[in-house]
C-alpha cells in the first residue's frame, strides 16, 4: 500500500501537473491555430484528434489512470469500445440507406 | 457454509431504531434498500392505476372513459415512464441489490455507504422533477421519439430532465456495487463461490455504469433541441430523427437487461433452495449473465426495423438479435435441470420462480419472432409487441420481484406472512396476467395497433377479455400487498432466522440482521449451493 502511495506521489507531483497543464494550453492554442486552415472533410478529424490527445492526457495524469491496475483500465477503455460501436453502426446504417425519393 | 452464524438474542435488529432522521440520513445498506423498496412500490401502484384506466377505456371501441385521445396518450406515457424509469430499472437492482449484496458476500456494508444514500436522494430529486411535470404531463410515450417530442406542446423537458437526473442515481449505484463486489468479499468468498444473484448484480451494474450515460446525453440533446431549436434531429436543419432512435435504443436495449438480469439472479437463488439441489450449471449461468450484458449492446437496431433504416443494417441486426437467445436459453435449461429429480417445495416464492420460467420463456420466444426481420414488419407497433414486452417485464422481472419479496421477506422484516393467502394471491396474479396479455398476441397478429384509444368492433372480445384479466391481476396484487403489509404491525421477531434451510450467507445472520450484519467477518469454506452434499 505504501509502495503504491509512493509511486503515485512520485508520478503525480507538482511538476507533472504543471507539465500537463502546459500541454493542455499548447494543444488548445494548436486547435485555434489549425482552425485557420481548411482541411475539407478532415476538419473534424483534425479537431477530434487534438481533443482526444487532450482527453487522454487528462485521463492518464489528472485522473491517475496511468498508475491504475488492469481492471480500472478495462473499465476506462470499454466505454471507448462502446462509443466506437455506437458511432460505427450508426454511420454504417446511415450510409447504407437506399433513398426512397430520388 | 461459513463461520460467523449469530444468535437472535445478542443483536439489535437494524429496524430497531425509530424516527424520521434514522431513515433519511441512514447509510445502512439495508435501510436504503427499504427506502428504494417503498418508493418503487409506490410508483408501481401509481403506474398500475394508469394501466387499469387504459384497460377500462379499451373495454369498448369508443372513447368513453377518457375525455380526449390526448388524455389516453398521457395515461400510457405516465404508465410507461413510471414503470420503466421509476419502478423496473431501479427496481430489483437498487432495492434487493442494496439489501442483499453486502449480506451475501459477507460485508458490513457497501463500499461507499454515503454515495449509496446520495444515490437514493438523487433518485428522489428525479422523482420530484417528474411529479412536478404531472400538472401538464407529456404524451410522447416513454420513448420520447423525435420529431413528435420536439413538436408536442406538453412538458417534455421536465419529464426528460427527471429521467436525466435519475440516470446519475443508476450510475452511482452501479459503481458502488462493482467496487463492493470486487473489494469487500469475505475471506474464502471466491468468484467461483459467489451466489448467482451477485453475478447477476455485477453484470447489471456494468450496464448501469456504462450504458446510462448514453441516454443521459441523448435526453440532454432532446432538451437542447426543444429549448434552443438546434437541429440535431430536424432534417430541415441537417439533423436526423432516426439519430435519436439510435441513441435512445443504444441505452434502452441494454436497459431491458438492467431490468431483467437481477431477476435471473433471484430465480437462481430461489430454485436450489426449494428444489433442495445444487444449482445445475453454475458457471454457465454466471457467465451467461455477462454474455447477455455484452450482446445487449449489439442489438439495438432491432427496435427500428420499420423506422426507415437501411436494409443492410436491419439484416445484420436481425442476425445479431438471435444471439441473445443463446445465453438466455442456457439459463432456462439450467434452472429446469436443477428442478429435475429435486425435492420440490411449492412455497409461494417458488411458485413465482416457476411462473417466471414459464412466462419468461413465452416472452423470450416471441422475442425471437420479433427479431426475425420479415415477421417484425407485420408485427411492429401492434399488440403483439405489447404482449411480448409484458411477458418479459411482468412475467419475468415482476414475477422475480414478487418471488424475492416472498423469499427474503422474513429476512428483511423479521415477520411472517400468511402462506395460504400468498398462494391465493399468486394464483390470481398468474391467471390475471395471462388473461390480460395472452389475448393481446392474437389481436396483435390480426393487426390491432398499440397506443390507440379507439379501435374497430372486430377486436372487442379480445380487448374485453384483456380488461377482465387486468381486474383479476389487480385484485391479486392488492391481496398480495395487504398480506405482506399486515404482519409489519405485529410485534416481535420470528424464532427461526433461516426457515428455508438456505446455505447462503445472508441466512446465517439473525432475521432481521443487525446494523453491521456480522460480528466478525465470516470465513467462507464451501459453495453457496452445496445442497444434499455430505
Amino acid at each position: 500500500m505504501s509502495a503504491h502511495n509512493h509511486t503515485e506521489e512520485h508520478h503525480t507531483g507538482l511538476r507533472v501537473y504543471a507539465a500537463v497543464c502546459l500541454a493542455l494550453f499548447v494543444l488548445t492554442a494548436v486547435t485555434v491555430y489549425v482552425a485557420k486552415f481548411d482541411f475539407g472533410d478532415f476538419n473534424i478529424v483534425v479537431a477530434m484528434l487534438i481533443a482526444s490527445i487532450k482527453a487522454a492526457i487528462v485521463a492518464l495524469y489528472f485522473m491517475h489512470l496511468k498508475f491504475e491496475d488492469k481492471l480500472t483500465w478495462i473499465y476506462a477503455l470499454y466505454p471507448l469500445f462502446l462509443l466506437f460501436l455506437l458511432i460505427g453502426f450508426t454511420i454504417m446504417e446511415t450510409f447504407t440507406r437506399v433513398p426512397v425519393i430520388k | 457454509m461459513a463461520n460467523g452464524a449469530m444468535t437472535q438474542t445478542q443483536h439489535i435488529p437494524y429496524l430497531a431504531q425509530k424516527g424520521l432522521k434514522s431513515w433519511i440520513l441512514t447509510t445502512d445498506h439495508k435501510r436504503i434498500g427499504i427506502l428504494y423498496l417503498v418508493t418503487i412500490s409506490f410508483f408501481f401502484m401509481i403506474a398500475g392505476l394508469a394501466a387499469l384506466g387504459m384497460r377500462y377505456e379499451l373495454m369498448t371501441p369508443e372513447l368513453d372513459f377518457f375525455r380526449t385521445p390526448t388524455e389516453y396518450n398521457v395515461a400510457f406515457t405516465l404508465h410507461g415512464s413510471l414503470m420503466v424509469f421509476f419502478f423496473i430499472v431501479p427496481g430489483i437492482a437498487a432495492s434487493f441489490g442494496n439489501f442483499l449484496i453486502p449480506l451475501m458476500i459477507g460485508a458490513r456494508d457497501v463500499a461507499f455507504p454515503r454515495i449509496n444514500l446520495l444515490s437514493f436522494w438523487i433518485y428522489l430529486v428525479g422523482t420530484a422533477i417528474l411529479l412536478s411535470a404531472l400538472a401538464q404531463p407529456a404524451d410522447t410515450g416513454w420513448t420520447f421519439y423525435t420529431p413528435y417530442s420536439i413538436q408536442t406542446g406538453t412538458k417534455v423537458i421536465l419529464i426528460t430532465l427527471g429521467v436525466f437526473v435519475l440516470g446519475f442515481s443508476s450510475i452511482l449505484t452501479g459503481m458502488n456495487f462493482i467496487v463492493t463486489i470486487h473489494k469487500l468479499r469475505a475471506p474464502g468468498m471466491t468468484w467461483s463461490r459467489l451466489p448467482l444473484f451477485i453475478w447477476a448484480s455485477y453484470a447489471t451494474a456494468i450496464l448501469q455504469l456504462l450504458a446510462t450515460p448514453v441516454v443521459g446525453i441523448t435526453l440532454l440533446l432532446l432538451i437542447a433541441e426543444r429549448a434552443f431549436d438546434i437541429g440535431f434531429f430536424d432534417p430541415a436543419k441537417g439533423g436526423d430523427p432516426i439519430l435519436f432512435q439510435n441513441f435512445f435504443w443504444f441505452y434502452s436495449h441494454p436497459a431491458v437487461y438492467i431490468m431483467v438480469i437481477p431477476a435471473f439472479g433471484i430465480i437462481s437463488e430461489i430454485i436450489p433452495v426449494f428444489a433442495r439441489k445444487p444449482i445445475f450449471g453454475y458457471k454457465a449461468i454466471a457467465y451467461s449473465s455477462f454474455a447477455i450484458a455484452i450482446i445487449s449492446f449489439f442489438v439495438w437496431l432491432h427496435h427500428m426495423f420499420v423506422s426507415g433504416i437501411s436494409e443492410t443494417a436491419a439484416a445484420i441486426f436481425s442476425f445479431l438479435t438471435m444471439l441473445v437467445a443463446i445465453p438466455t436459453a442456457v439459463k432456462v435449461f439450467n434452472w429446469t435441470a436443477t428442478l429435475y429429480k429435486g425435492s420440490i417445495d411449492f412455497h409461494s416464492s417458488m411458485l413465482y420462480a416457476l411462473s417466471f420460467i414459464v412466462l419468461f420463456t413465452v416472452g423470450g420466444l416471441t422475442g425471437v419472432y420479433l427479431g426475425a426481420l420479415a415477421v417484425d414488419v407485420h408485427l411492429h407497433d401492434t399488440y403483439f409487441i405489447v404482449a411480448h414486452m409484458h411477458y418479459v417485464m411482468i412475467g419475468g422481472t415482476v414475477m422475480g420481484f414478487f418471488g424475492a419479496l416472498h423469499f427474503w421477506y422474513q429476512k428483511w422484516f423479521g415477520k411472517v406472512f400468511n402462506e395460504l393467502t400468498a398462494k391465493a394471491a399468486w394464483f390470481l396474479i398468474f391467471v390475471g396476467f395471462n388473461v390480460t396479455f395472452f389475448p393481446q398476441f392474437f389481436m396483435g397478429f390480426q393487426g390491432m395497433p398499440r397506443r390507440y384509444a379507439t379501435y374497430p368492433e372486430e377486436y372487442i372480445s379480445y380487448h374485453a377479455l384483456s380488461t377482465y384479466g387486468s381486474w383479476i391481476l389487480g385484485l391479486g396484487i392488492i391481496i398480495m400487498t395487504v398480506n405482506l403489509l399486515i404482519p409489519l404491525w405485529k410485534k416481535g421477531w420470528p424464532e427461526s432466522s433461516n426457515p428455508y434451510g438456505s446455505l447462503s450467507l445472508e441466512w446465517q445472520v439473525p432475521s432481521p440482521p443487525p446494523h453491521e450484519n456480522f460480528d466478525e467477518i465470516p470465513t467462507v469454506t464451501d459453495w453457496t449451493y452445496a445442497y444434499g452434499k455430505k
